[in-house]
Parts: structure tokens; C-alpha cells; sequence
């Protein structure tokens, strides 16, 4: 039989503070920053992906078994739990599967220009198979889901072998972003 | 396994910040959840703490911080983690400790600072990108939803009004919670459609807030209810499913993850049709497209139709189905796992009659809670009945 009560939670336990209370020294509080660093070794598959994005190619790696080209490309498939086979150079191309226009940064700071964010599935990889970036050349009305888009490199002496390599993807054709 | 019980459950209010550290929110939920247990720490065999990122309050192993406050010291005791997946995947642990027989009793506790983190809680978000791939971009992780949101509304069409109207409902609906950080009895649809643009098509007032809170619940068998409680409800299915890490690669229409999750769980309760058979859900709802994602992962609704029900009136705490009739996370609050205590705990109340002005009307005998954790791949269902 269930009791007769006013509802529960019955109480709401706790003080709430306010950053002015941190601020104006109300309430007692200590403070730290730490100080660590990485250094992350990338693996067989990815410094293979991103030795070649430094020479302005985009590569897979294939699941024979699968019949995937998979990007990012991994040594091994997680579907049919085998290794994968082999490198398979891709074409700078592909097609927007989803994107946002954002307004924040990555501390969730307020930004006037907005970063335009995506993902592009690579022309020639598995279904789906791609990667985030950024887009460019284009106003953020024109970016739509199915766009066609070509990456931008930069120049070859400022890359270093990682996926900022690419700067931006842009419209594949003049006016391709137009839907 | 053996059948096994919720005796009694806790929460602290959410807010932005508290003033209490992690373990005395510990203590203060655990305490609450042992009151209307009407039970003794000496009762008490196991402990499972429930805890998200250790970024965000900074303290590494915090299940060991937290503990004291748990009322775990000198017992048997386990953290466990799987993002915003823990506030039901805690109470699943705490359930397979009595379903197994390996405890008669168990106290879980799920704790939550965001507050501590600076400059923004999405600093410390930071930390779980990719480091090789993602990091570089200096991503926010309200990317992933808008992404995520974005693709669902172009697959079905969906006006964003209609998204929104899950934020008017729930943010509503927490008017009834002493807990709430959000709840607004006033809140329209275009006060949503006019908040500010954060990363399109996500608006602030789509988004659940930062929070601290803990929550807690007294799990137990049959026996101990017996001996306790004259109102246990019952867990009657639990099921959890990841999808792969490569997010990049998934579909992100539909949260195969979830229906996976669902379907474990389901076969357990011996569901075969959820909308006929569930009488409410507390699906997890971080941001409102989540919720009308989740109900179709949970397979309440075919795909694409939630925001449908939604518009209709369906899913209000007066309607056929009511879904977060807690006011959820978009009105009470999200500090990550403690989120439990509007999903679990608030499944729990809802079942014994016990939910006061959120009560849903007509005796509902079944709900379901969900969440929804790690890089958008972490599914975890709770079923329960009374």
C-alpha cells in the first residue's frame, strides 16, 4: 500500500553559490592548475594516414572480407574483427553528411564569425566513411547535407602531418553549394 | 537471478554550483535514500558510486574520493563509468549486486561537479575527443549533438518547433521537482525558437545546463523489501549496448545502440509491445531532439514519429504515454550521473504513487528509463514495475 505523502523528493539538500559569491571571497574555495603534458605515439594506421596527408593524399584501408575501404583507416576491422589488407589511395572529395554552424569555441566562448563543422564521407571509402572538419569558401547558408566538397590543402611546407593539413573543404563546383 | 527491489531513493537540488563538496552531496542523497529505505548504514553489504568524467571537478579516481561520503568505507565497493550512460548504467550495477545473490542489499550513489571546472564545463569536454583526429580542430563537444540533431531533422523533416516543444514540456513539467535548477512555468515555444544560437541548430534553450547534484537509491532482494519497505517497485529488465568509437562512421539517425539496449531489457521485463505495455518513460533528454530520438531508440514510436506525439500531446504527464513527466534534464538539471534521480529514482516514485505534484494520473504499473553516454554510442534501459 503505498503511503500518503506529499511527494517525494521530500526535501532539496544543498546551498547554491553563485560565481559573484566566489568572486566577492563569500564562500571559502581553493584553486589549481595542472601542469601535464602528452605525447601520444599515433599507431601504424594513423601515421601512415597522416604521412600521407602531408603529401596532399588521402588513403584508406581496405577489409577484403568486408569489402569496406575504411577512414579513418584502422589495422584492424571492427566488424568482422580481422585485419585489413591494404592502403587504398582516395581522391580529396567526398560529401557532407552532417554539419553545424557554430557560435562557440571549444571553451564555449561566444564567437561572431561562426566556424562552419562537419562530416565529409570521402569519395571511394565505405559508406558513411570519413572524418570532422571545417568548410570554407562558402556562406554558411549555402552548406547542406548530400553537398559535393573538395578539400583545401595548405601549402606544402607548412603541413606536418596532421589533419589540419587540410584546411577546409570548399564547394566542389563554383556555385555547388547553392541547393 | 533473483528479483530485486528499490526501497527508497535521494537527491540534492541541482544547480550551477554548489557550495558542498562531491562527498557531502554524496552523503546528503544517500542519506535521503536510506530514510525512506528506513535503513542503517549496518544494513547496508555493497556500494556503487556512479561518477562521469573525472575532468570535470579535476580529481582522478574520484570513486575512492567520494567514497566516505557513499558509505562505502569497509565495504565492498566499485565506481562505475560510461558518461552520461552511468546514471542508468549505476542502478543496473546496483541491481546484478542483489540479482546475483552477492548482496541482499545495495546502495548506489551517483555525484556529479561541473562547477569546478574553468572556464566552462566544455573545457573539460575537451578531454574526451580523439586526440589524433578531433583535438586538433579545438572541437566543443555541442558540435557532436548539433551534428547529430541536424541529420535526424533533415532525414525526417522535422521543424525545429517542434523539437522545441520537448524543452517547453519538460521545463514545464519540472515546475513539481524541489530539485530543479530550470523549470519554468511560463516557458513558450518561441522563447526557445529566440534563445541564443549556440552551434545551429542548437539554441541555448535546447540544451540541458551544467549542474552539481547527487542522487542515490536502496536496491534489495525480495526478502529484505519484505522486511523494510510496504511499497518496493521492481526491476523487471535492465540492458546496455555501445556502438563503435568511430563516430564518424555511424549513421546518427537512429540510436541503433539504444534499440539494442531496449531490446535486452525488454526480453527480461517480457516486453514485446512497448508503447501497449509501458505507461510512462524518462528517456535521457540533454538536449529536447534527444528525447524524440531516444523514444524512437526505445522503440515507443516508429522512426521519425516522436515529434509527432509530441506535438499532439501524447507524451505530457496527462497524456497516453508520458515521457519525463520529472521534468528531466532539460528542467531539472544535468550533473551528469546524478541525472539518475530523474530517471531512476524518479521511476521509483512515479511506481509507489509517491511523486506528489509530477505524480502521472492513472496508476501507471511499468516505466522505462534510458541514457545515453560516451561519444553518442552508449545506450543503457532500465525497465520497472510496481
Amino acid at each position: 500500500m503505498a503511503k500518503k505523502i506529499e511527494g517525494y523528493p521530500r526535501y532539496a539538500p544543498g546551498t547554491h553559490v553563485s560565481t559573484k559569491d566566489i568572486v566577492d571571497n563569500k564562500i571559502s574555495y581553493t584553486w589549481w592548475e595542472p601542469e601535464v603534458q602528452y605525447s601520444w605515439s599515433l599507431g601504424p594506421a594513423m601515421s601512415k594516414f597522416l604521412q600521407e596527408l602531408k603529401k596532399g593524399q588521402l588513403v584508406g584501408r581496405k577489409c577484403r572480407k568486408c569489402r569496406r575501404v575504411l577512414v579513418p583507416p584502422r589495422m584492424f576491422c571492427e566488424l568482422c574483427y580481422g585485419p585489413t589488407n591494404e592502403w587504398v589511395d582516395l581522391p580529396d572529395t567526398g560529401m557532407v553528411e552532417t554539419f553545424s554552424i557554430s557560435y562557440l569555441d571549444a571553451d564555449a566562448r561566444r564567437i561572431k564569425v561562426p566556424i562552419l563543422i562537419g562530416v565529409i564521407s570521402i569519395d571511394g571509402a565505405a559508406p558513411l566513411h570519413g572524418f570532422m572538419h571545417y568548410f570554407g569558401e562558402m556562406e554558411p547558408e549555402e552548406l547542406h547535407i548530400g553537398m559535393k566538397v573538395k578539400a583545401v590543402w595548405k601549402p606544402k611546407a607548412e603541413r606536418e602531418g596532421s589533419i589540419t593539413d587540410i584546411k577546409y573543404f570548399k564547394p566542389l563546383k563554383k556555385g555547388g553549394g547553392k541547393k | 537471478m533473483k528479483d530485486v527491489a528499490v526501497i527508497g531513493g535521494g537527491m540534492t537540488m541541482f544547480r550551477r554550483r554548489l557550495k558542498e563538496t562531491g562527498k557531502e552531496l554524496s552523503y546528503l542523497a544517500a542519506k535521503m535514500a536510506m530514510e525512506e529505505a528506513g535503513i542503517e548504514k549496518s544494513d547496508i553489504d555493497m556500494v556503487v558510486m556512479g561518477s562521469a568524467p573525472d575532468a570535470f571537478d579535476g580529481i582522478h579516481q574520484k570513486g575512492e574520493n567520494l567514497l566516505d561520503g557513499a558509505a562505502g568505507a569497509g565495504k565492498p565497493y566499485v565506481r562505475v563509468f560510461n558518461g552520461g550512460g552511468t546514471c542508468v548504467f549505476a542502478p543496473i550495477a546496483g541491481w546484478w549486486h542483489v540479482a546475483s545473490g552477492v548482496a541482499d542489499v545495495a546502495l548506489v550513489v551517483a555525484e556529479e561537479k561541473m562547477g569546478s571546472t574553468y572556464p566552462h564545463p566544455q573545457t573539460a569536454f575537451r578531454h574526451i575527443w580523439d586526440p589524433i583526429l578531433d583535438r586538433p580542430l579545438n572541437p566543443n563537444l555541442v558540435w557532436l549533438f548539433a551534428m547529430e540533431m541536424n541529420r535526424y531533422m533533415t532525414r525526417y523533416n522535422i521543424k525545429k518547433e517542434d523539437i522545441a516543444r520537448v524543452a517547453v514540456k519538460n521545463k514545464r513539467n519540472a515546475v513539481g521537482h524541489p530539485c530543479a535548477q530550470l523549470a519554468d512555468p511560463n516557458i513558450t515555444v518561441q522563447d526557445v525558437l529566440d534563445s541564443e544560437m549556440m552551434a545551429w541548430p542548437v539554441q541555448r534553450l535546447d540544451i540541458s545546463p551544467p549542474s552539481d547534484g547527487a542522487a542515490a537509491l536502496v536496491f534489495c532482494s525480495k526478502e529484505k523489501a519484505r522486511e523494510f519497505s510496504d511499497d518496493p517497485s521492481w526491476i523487471s529488465g535492465v540492458g546496455w549496448n555501445i556502438d563503435s568509437t568511430m563516430w564518424t562512421n555511424r549513421d546518427l539517425v537512429f540510436p541503433q545502440y539504444v534499440a539494442n539496449a531496449a531490446k535486452m531489457a525488454y526480453k527480461m521485463a517480457r516486453i514485446t509491445n512497448p508503447p501497449k505495455q509501458i505507461d510512462f518513460a524518462e528517456p535521457y533528454d540533454p538536449f529536447d531532439y534527444k528525447e524524440l530520438h531516444h523514444m524512437e531508440g526505445l522503440m515507443l514510436c516508429k522512426k521519425g514519429e516522436a515529434p509527432t506525439l509530441t506535438r499532439e500531446g501524447v507524451t505530457q504527464r496527462d497524456g497516453d504515454l508520458p515521457i519525463c513527466p520529472s521534468g528531466g534534464l532539460l528542467g531539472v538539471g544535468n550533473p551528469i550521473a546524478a541525472t539518475m534521480g530523474q530517471k531512476v529514482a524518479e521511476l521509483h516514485w512515479q511506481l509507489t504513487g509517491k511523486a506528489g505534484k509530477r505524480q502521472i494520473p492513472g496508476d501507471p504499473r511499468v516505466g522505462v528509463a534510458q541514457a545515453w553516454g560516451d561519444i553518442m554510442q552508449m545506450g543503457t534501459v532500465i525497465v520497472m514495475e510496481k
